[in-house]
């Protein structure tokens, strides 16, 4: 487990850190040898304004230096620690647990996690232990913060923020728009569909991979007790999604009920929910039809300069598509077009067909993208949402209207396999 | 809460042994008069189970000599045991600060504490008194049970189990042990291992779990692809197996009623009258409310599917207005069938039998 981890770590970051060794490795992994706590020998003083200010940012700093006690063998001190914990967030189920380890070390050796209840409440032991190794890789081995991920290829002005899922480290990353380059803010741990990611169908309880944007924001409604304190639903499935055939609904960002503070990585039906206490500080931040949430299994970042090269390569692909519309050729203007398009139940040919009509009346086309945003899809389909405000005049014509386009790739060239209005 | 009444430091000889010499050496010119014999003979009371006599005695002895160590130590266990905690926390507490290397107050205090289930008050006495004297082996068995309960609440909360229902009847059998058995008190306890707490947990899935099941309040979920064939509306349940011949009986019989309309109730899933089982006193397990809990009742027992709910081996005990019911309980739903002990406490009023507590298993 911690292996494959550090494997991972490796090809995400292109660095490798060694995350968890000695006896804390051995409590969370492999259950060979113990640690038991020697007696008390006489209450270590922690500094109060210490732990105060490190358990204002959530619990993964305290859960991080308690774990690195258990590696030493501070049971002790570790116990200390975990009452200041539990005391600050009363409904942290994990700070709990290994509470109630470490005072069942003094009796016994601490084998493994969970030692005390592991046979009768095993799966809900293996998802707090789940939860602590998702926890503790997300603290110890944050991604650098002079690398973007590749699909925040570009965020419109009005784009304040974006957020960013990584499933397999069941973590959320917010970014701002600092002057069109996405910069890291924060990064939260995030639960996911029961059955992980990659949603296909109605019920499968797993959380889709894609480029989707908030769609409402339902703080003001009544929510059930499940929901937390807010909730903000994304557009899937989105225009890709259906063509691929994926089905369900209701995928939601949401808070987390009032009887916990966090939940298990994998345990909703395909929503991504946060800690309340999270939820509420990004909600703020979040803006209805416009903020991208993007979700991947497996976040690719990249350097500020590759990043820069993807931008203005894609950039070019849009304007050029522009261009040739412009151009009022219709031979040029098809090329951007792939033969499987389809919008508002026109195909490629039918699509054509009305593009050559309206030309023959026009003297003189002007198009113009603003507010141009373009996110690339995470995982194995490659494709591109772009969205832009979309101003054109001609002739006998003016028009503006929100438009989305979904690019693929076709033998090595970028086409529009759907196009319509927001 | 089993073993710390039964480790209260000076009912054991040894334990007291040392502490009367302890004690004996503060109070220095009072050895030789009479109202030595007077606390020796409050002690031996005490070992009797005669504590009212016991305190009797001591508030002579008290009157006399109001800052005797001794005999408000002895004092303090007398009203400990007949359940004047209050009181008894605060004679010990005021020995603690007089005397404050003396383990055995400290050790007194956090049992009170721990039947007050106050572990974190308890736990610091106990570690107070074992700073003092690191040798005093009551002191760590005590710590040891202390940082068990201590444990099984951290448990609890992080997996959302409830043993409140096991440690309550434990410490119900322990009282009757003490009370029953004065002479027990006298001899040495043995450091008893830590029991393993039974854990009554509703299912979270389909498949019961193997050890510690059943329904206590919380039915396992119902599977609700299953539709269970149509069951008879009334449930065979056996009467119990003879009828009592305490005076009791007719109340006995009541009990018995009240225990097999309960079943039936939930059977038919007849939620009101199966809610109407319980007392408004019921203790809801796993500290939630007992609007939360009936609301999480009235959607189990309303999922589709029938169930099929039977009552065994029924044996009624009635004490006053207060009865235990214990039985087997068979509960049957889709591919469900779960068949546990269930014991019911049920108190009288207005000549009807009610639900307070329900637990699992023993």
């Amino acid at each position: 487990m911690i292996r494959a981890l550090s494997m991972r770590l490796a090809v995400g970051f292109g660095i490798s850190v060694a995350l968890l060794s000695g006896a804390a490795a051995m409590y969370l992994g492999n259950p060979r040898s113990g640690t038991q706590a020697s007696a008390p020998k006489g209450t270590v003083e922690l500094d109060e304004n210490e732990l105060k200010s490190m358990l204002a940012s959530g619990p993964e700093p305290m859960l991080a230096e308690i774990f690195g006690d258990i590696e030493h063998g501070n049971l002790d001190i570790a116990l200390q620690r975990v009452d200041k914990l539990v005391e600050a967030y009363p409904k942290f189920r994990l700070g709990h647990l290994i509470k109630g380890d470490l005072l069942l070390a003094r009796s016994r050796p601490l084998l493994r996690f969970g030692e005390g209840r592991a046979d009768v409440a095993q799966e809900k032991v293996a998802d707090l232990r789940h939860e602590a190794i998702a926890r503790l890789h997300a603290y110890r081995a944050k991604p650098p913060t002079n690398l973007v991920p590749r699909y925040l290829t570009q965020m419109a002005d009005g784009q304040k923020h974006a957020l960013v899922m990584d499933t397999n480290k069941a973590r959320l990353y917010l970014f701002e728009n600092h002057e069109g380059t996405p910069r890291f803010v924060a990064d939260y741990y995030v639960t996911q569909g029961k059955l992980g990611s990659d949603k296909y169908r109605e019920g499968d309880k797993k959380t889709p991979i894609g480029v989707y944007h908030i769609t409402a924001d339902l703080r003001r409604e009544r929510l059930a007790d499940l929901y937390g304190t807010g909730a903000f639903p994304l557009n899937y499935p989105n225009e890709w999604d259906k063509r691929q055939g994926r089905g369900g609904s209701g995928i939601w960002l949401h808070g987390t009920m009032s009887d916990t503070f966090s939940r298990p990585p994998n345990a909703s039906d395909g929503c991504i929910v946060l800690p309340n206490k999270d939820l509420d500080a990004i909600a703020g931040k979040l803006q209805v039809g416009l903020t991208p949430v993007i979700v991947s299994d497996n976040v690719e970042w990249l350097s500020l300069e590759d990043w820069r090269a993807e931008r203005a390569a894609l950039t070019g692909v849009v304007d050029n598509w522009r261009k040739d519309w412009e151009s009022r050729d219709l031979k040029r203007y098809a090329s951007h077009y792939s033969r499987n398009f389809h919008a508002n139940k026109q195909n490629y040919s039918e699509w054509m067909d009305q593009k050559e009509r309206v030309n023959a009346g026009k003297e003189w086309i002007k198009v113009h993208a603003n507010n141009l945003s373009m996110f690339r899809n995470p995982g194995k389909e490659d494709y591109v949402v772009t969205t832009f405000d979309q101003d054109y005049q001609s002739n006998n014509l003016k028009n503006t209207m929100r438009k989305r386009q979904y690019w693929i790739k076709e033998d090595g060239r970028w086409k529009i396999i759907f196009e319509g209005s927001v | 809460m089993p073993l710390l009444p039964a480790r209260f430091a000076p009912l054991s000889p040894s334990a007291r042994r040392y502490v009367t010499a302890g004690l004996a050496a503060l109070s220095v010119a009072a050895s030789m008069c009479a109202r030595a014999d007077t606390v020796q003979d409050a002690g031996a009371l005490i070992k009797q189970g005669k504590f009212a006599q016991a305190q009797e005695l001591l508030d002579k002895a008290l009157a006399q000599k109001p800052s005797d160590p001794q005999a408000r130590f002895l004092k303090g266990i007398a009203l400990t045991e007949m359940g004047k905690t209050d009181a008894a926390i605060g004679l010990f507490q005021k020995l603690t600060e007089e005397f404050p290397t003396l383990p055995e107050p400290y050790n007194n205090l956090a049992v009170i504490y721990a039947q007050q289930k106050q572990y974190d008050k308890a736990k610091t006495a106990l570690e107070t008194a074992i700073r003092t004297h690191p040798a005093y082996a009551t002191a760590h068995e005590n710590l040891g049970d202390i940082y068990a309960r201590l444990a099984t609440q951290a448990y609890d909360k992080a997996l959302q189990l409830d043993s409140s229902n096991s440690s309550a009847q434990q410490k119900l059998a322990l009282i009757r042990d003490l009370m029953g058995s004065p002479a027990k008190i006298g001899k040495p306890v043995p450091p008893e291992p830590v029991k393993p707490v039974v854990v009554a947990s509703a299912p979270q899935v389909p498949t019961p779990p193997p050890a510690v099941i059943a329904p206590p309040a919380p039915a396992p979920v119902v599977p609700t692809t299953v539709a269970a064939p149509v069951a008879e509306p009334k449930p065979a349940m056996p009467k119990p197996a003879e009828p009592p011949t305490q005076p009791a009986a007719n109340e006995t019989k009541k009990v018995a009623t009240a225990v097999e309309s309960w079943a039936a109730a939930w059977q038919r899933k007849d939620v009101k009258n199966y809610l109407a089982a319980y007392a408004k006193e019921f203790k809801v397990p796993g500290g939630k409310s007992r609007s939360a809990w009936e609301t999480e009742r009235r959607q189990r027992i309303d999922r589709p599917g029938d169930i099929e709910v039977s009552v065994a081996n029924l044996k009624v005990s009635v004490d006053g207005n207060r009865a235990v019911a214990s039985f087997r309980q068979g509960y049957r739903s889709g591919k469900l069938d779960i068949n546990t002990s269930k014991r019911l406490d049920m108190i009288q009023r207005d000549g009807r039998w009610q639900i307070v507590q329900e637990s699992v298993g023993g």
